[in-house]
């Protein structure tokens, strides 16, 4: 016999002057390999097509369906019904703005992040169509990757302390994104550079070490090592400038 | 409402949209990226495969050259490429990837000495060149000669794309996400950008704009089952179709994959099979052998593609909640190859359907997977019909992939035309002395506030048609008549049928109050486009007697270069029931005349070859000082 599934969901349309928040219950049958693109697509599309939620590569790489699964941020569309009890409380991350039901406002979030990290390759070299590419090794290029891998999907932003407590603090996601620039040996910025972007409360040394980014990280990124290895470097650069004598 | 103006406008936000943004950005003119998702979700960065482009660092693919590269694409194309276009391609690709590097992807790089590769999953060792350290690597692809394929891990798409919004996020250009472009501003002569819906709010707004570029990829979400990101339901395609004088090309040519799993038709890799995985159908009995005694599951992707739905239809498939599926069998591989050869396969299993399949059936089914066809364009990537509109990548059809393209030449395709068409582009703008029509946007924001005004005021109605109802008919339609195997009998009957599913879709009511971001609104909005598209494919396949690349016609077996050695383009007028076709030479000239693929068993009539276009000869001048 299939399951009943409950899925209690947080409804409010910011657009709707008639729309008041609260959570709303709904009920489908579970079927094999279930998962919640599945059962929201469902839901949406024999019982409310007003339910507004975020799906795009439904494959885990694109970042879109971040939301709060249970109490914990996940994406939703490697969430598998046959892990869930049969009670789901589905609720929009925390953190963004929301933009109704489940679906919320990551992009303006991010592009924000983009600016503030400066999260490019800083160089004065010219690209030169006539020539080969400027060689690498093969270790550098997955070191590089590896950091690379942050699919934005926002929710060790939602799972972190600090973000939620204070709008202007880098937050886990933007400070990976400075780490990934720092093991780029195209990227000229030093650490005197990084220090500027990342060497204060609303970067590195804001955060409280609570951690629940690594613990909810889908691509499994080594966020506790890494946030552990900008704190030491820019803790390093913060002493370099109490030297007497010493410019910067 | 908000009027935006802007030299260049960039509907789509993936590699194509982006690689044009930085092009235009880098020559100083202001440029707007629309899309519907944050720009970094584009179906792009799904893409984990990898770029073709004629390096020839690697040692499995030395002596490699854009001469090799064109010979496949061409070959792949069945033909049906534009051969101009397909060189313009193979000789940018190289500086393309050295171009990228420049700017930030970490593609993975040749180690030296003895290295252990895989081909048909049997391990065998190469030595890699000293001189070659740190130069871009390469892997294997389907249908080419050489090991041409850049990669970054398993993460092609998603770190190029990365890379390309942090160039447009160092140069300033401004994203707008979560909107979608709804119908374009034009006079009939010139496009002057799109009338743009928000979907984080329902309020529409004119971009006005000297260029407009469509770059919103393929439209394979107007089949159930296809391998694309839900958003991919053809958004620009529609818009441009419904400028009335804008012709869509070969909508018919459409890829299918054997294996995508059920329910969510995610990919899982043709290496399955390679490493000697077997297709089993619904009494666990391997079919492959029966219909391909020599190659089996190792036949094309084509080939696999229409056996497993042969056999479905003989009634031998796995009933189940998701439709009818088969098995794809890897347990005999044993947990050791599978976690570490197959290790993404075992990983998409378990996370998105529960399966282990080291113990486990796979449920899978043939899927759509990519659209060769699209907006045509030529060579600059500029739309015929409507000057300052352009299109590139997916949504494009301008056209190196004739009637099939190969695997790593489509995400190659996003950044290499993406720069040229930039580059044609900033020609365009530089010269742009027009005055860009602010009367032609205002009809453009009448009309679509009209269209969505008459949704909103019947929200709710009883007597209405249902938009997910109408959609699902014309995925019925679709899978019966316009999947893998075609024929005239059912293309006939699915014409008909969409003829009269786009009568009845004029009667679509919201069953929402349609307010805000509405899912269903932006849906209703666009559901007339996508029948329209379906027809296109419909009708191109129905008057298409022949079969070429992936477009096959049972009772027309035949490549026939006598007759169809062409591209179709379709446009549609404004209030008719099917598009307008036309026909053009498939290519400007034959650098390669049509032969033999040398794969694929088809059999062909052949053209007369000498009536065929030649390549022009290399005046002499042009090769002095060589």
């Amino acid at each position: 016999m299939a399951r009943m599934l409950t899925f209690n969901i947080f409804r409010f349309n910011p657009q709707d002057e008639g729309s008041k928040p609260k959570m709303q219950t709904f009920k489908i049958e579970e079927t094999d390999s279930m998962t919640l693109f599945i059962a929201l697509h469902k839901i949406r599309e024999e019982q409310d097509p007003s339910l507004m939620f975020d799906f795009c590569c439904r494959a885990g790489i694109c970042g879109a369906c971040g939301m709060i699964i249970n109490g914990r941020p996940e994406l939703a569309c490697h969430t598998k019904t046959k892990d869930l009890p049969k009670v789901t409380t589905l609720m929009p991350l925390p953190v963004f703005k929301l933009v109704g039901d489940l679906s919320v406002d990551t992009g303006t979030w991010f592009r924000q992040m983009y600016q503030n990290s400066e999260s490019w390759i800083h160089t004065n070299k010219e690209f030169d169509p006539n020539a080969p590419e400027e060689r690498m090794s093969n270790e550098t290029a997955n070191a590089i990757y590896d950091l690379d891998r942050c699919i934005e999907c926002g929710c060790c932003v939602a799972s972190c302390g600090t973000a939620r407590m204070r709008p202007e603090f880098m937050a886990p996601a933007g400070l990976m994104r400075v780490a990934r620039f720092m093991v780029d040996p195209r990227d000229q910025r030093d650490s005197e550079d990084f220090y500027e972007i990342i060497g204060s409360d609303e970067g590195v040394f804001g955060c409280m070490g609570l951690l629940a980014c690594e613990d909810t990280c889908p691509k499994d990124l080594p966020l506790q090592d890494q946030l552990g290895y900008l704190r030491k470097k820019m803790g390093i650069t913060a002493i370099k400038h109490l030297i007497p004598g010493r410019k910067g | 409402m908000k009027t935006i103006y802007t030299d260049l406008l960039c509907v789509g936000a993936g590699l194509a949209g982006e690689r044009v943004a930085v092009e235009a950005a880098q020559a100083g003119h202001s440029v707007i990226c629309l899309s519907i998702v944050p720009a970094r979700r584009s179906h792009s960065s799904a893409a984990q495969g990898g770029m073709q482009a004629a390096l020839g660092n690697s040692i499995m693919g030395e002596g490699d050259n854009p001469d090799i590269h064109f010979e496949d694409t061409v070959k792949g194309s069945d033909w049906g490429a534009d051969q101009e276009v397909a060189r313009m391609f193979t000789e940018a690709a190289p500086i393309e990837m050295r171009r990228l590097a420049h700017w930030g992807v970490p593609w993975n790089r040749i180690v030296p000495g003895e290295q252990t590769y895989y081909k048909g999953g049997k391990p065998f060792t190469a030595v890699e060149k000293e001189e070659n350290e740190g130069l871009i690597h390469s892997r294997a692809f389907g249908g080419t000669a050489k090991w041409r394929t850049c990669y970054a891990a398993d993460g092609t798409g998603h770190s190029v794309l990365y890379t390309l919004d942090n160039k447009i996020a160092e140069l300033g250009v401004e994203v707008h996400d979560k909107v979608e472009a709804i119908s374009l501003i034009h006079d009939g002569k010139h496009c002057y950008g799109a009338i743009v819906r928000c979907l984080k709010t329902g309020e529409l707004s004119k971009y006005i704009a000297k260029a407009t570029l469509i770059a919103t990829g393929g439209f394979g979400r107007i089949y159930r089952n296809s391998t694309n990101a839900v958003i991919n339901d053809g958004g620009g395609t529609i818009i441009a179709l419904d400028t009335g004088v804008v012709p869509l090309a070969n909508m018919e040519a459409i890829q299918f994959h054997p294996t995508g799993i059920v329910p969510t038709d995610i990919l899982v890799t043709e290496g399955c099979r390679g490493d000697g995985g077997t297709l089993l159908d619904k009494d666990k009995h391997r079919f492959m052998p029966d219909y391909e005694p020599d190659k089996a599951e190792l036949a094309s992707r084509d080939v696999v593609s229409r056996r497993m739905t042969e056999h479905m239809a003989k009634g031998k498939g796995v009933e189940s909640p998701y439709g009818t599926h088969l098995w794809l069998d890897i347990r005999h591989l044993g947990e050791k190859h599978i976690k570490t050869k197959l290790r993404e396969v075992e990983e998409i299993c378990n996370y998105f359907l529960g399966v282990d399949p080291i113990t486990e059936l796979i449920p899978v089914r043939p899927t759509q997977h990519y659209c060769m066809g699209g907006i045509r364009t030529n060579k600059d990537g500029a739309t015929y019909g409507l000057k300052g509109l352009f299109s590139a990548g997916e949504a494009a059809c301008w056209d190196m992939h004739g009637f099939n393209r190969l695997g790593g030449n489509s995400l190659s395709e996003t950044v290499v035309a993406g720069g040229i068409v930039g580059d044609k582009i900033v020609e365009f703008l530089d010269k742009f002395t027009g005055e860009v029509s602010t009367k032609a946007a205002d009809k453009a924001y009448k009309k679509a506030t009209e269209k969505v005004e008459k949704l909103l005021a019947e929200a709710g109605q009883s007597g209405g048609e249902s938009v997910y109802a109408i959609r699902e008919e014309m995925f019925d339609i679709l899978e019966q008549a316009a999947f893998i195997y075609r024929n005239g009998k059912d293309l006939e009957q699915a014409v008909e049928k969409l003829q009269a599913l786009l009568k009845k879709s004029e009667g679509i009511k919201l069953l929402s109050n349609g307010k805000g971001a509405s899912p269903e609104m932006a849906l209703a909005i666009k559901m007339q486009g996508m029948i329209k598209l379906a027809q296109c494919v419909c009708y191109g396949a129905l008057k298409r007697t022949e079969s070429r690349g992936s477009h096959t016609r049972e009772d027309f077996p035949e490549r026939n270069d006598q007759v169809w050695l062409n591209r179709t383009l379709a446009t549609w007028k404004e209030g008719e029931y099917l598009p307008t076709l036309s026909y053009e030479e498939a290519s400007p000239y034959y650098e390669m005349p049509p032969g033999e693929r040398g794969y694929g068993d088809g059999k062909i009539i052949q053209a007369d070859l000498d009536k065929l276009p030649k390549k022009p000869t290399k005046s002499k001048k042009s090769k002095a000082g060589e």
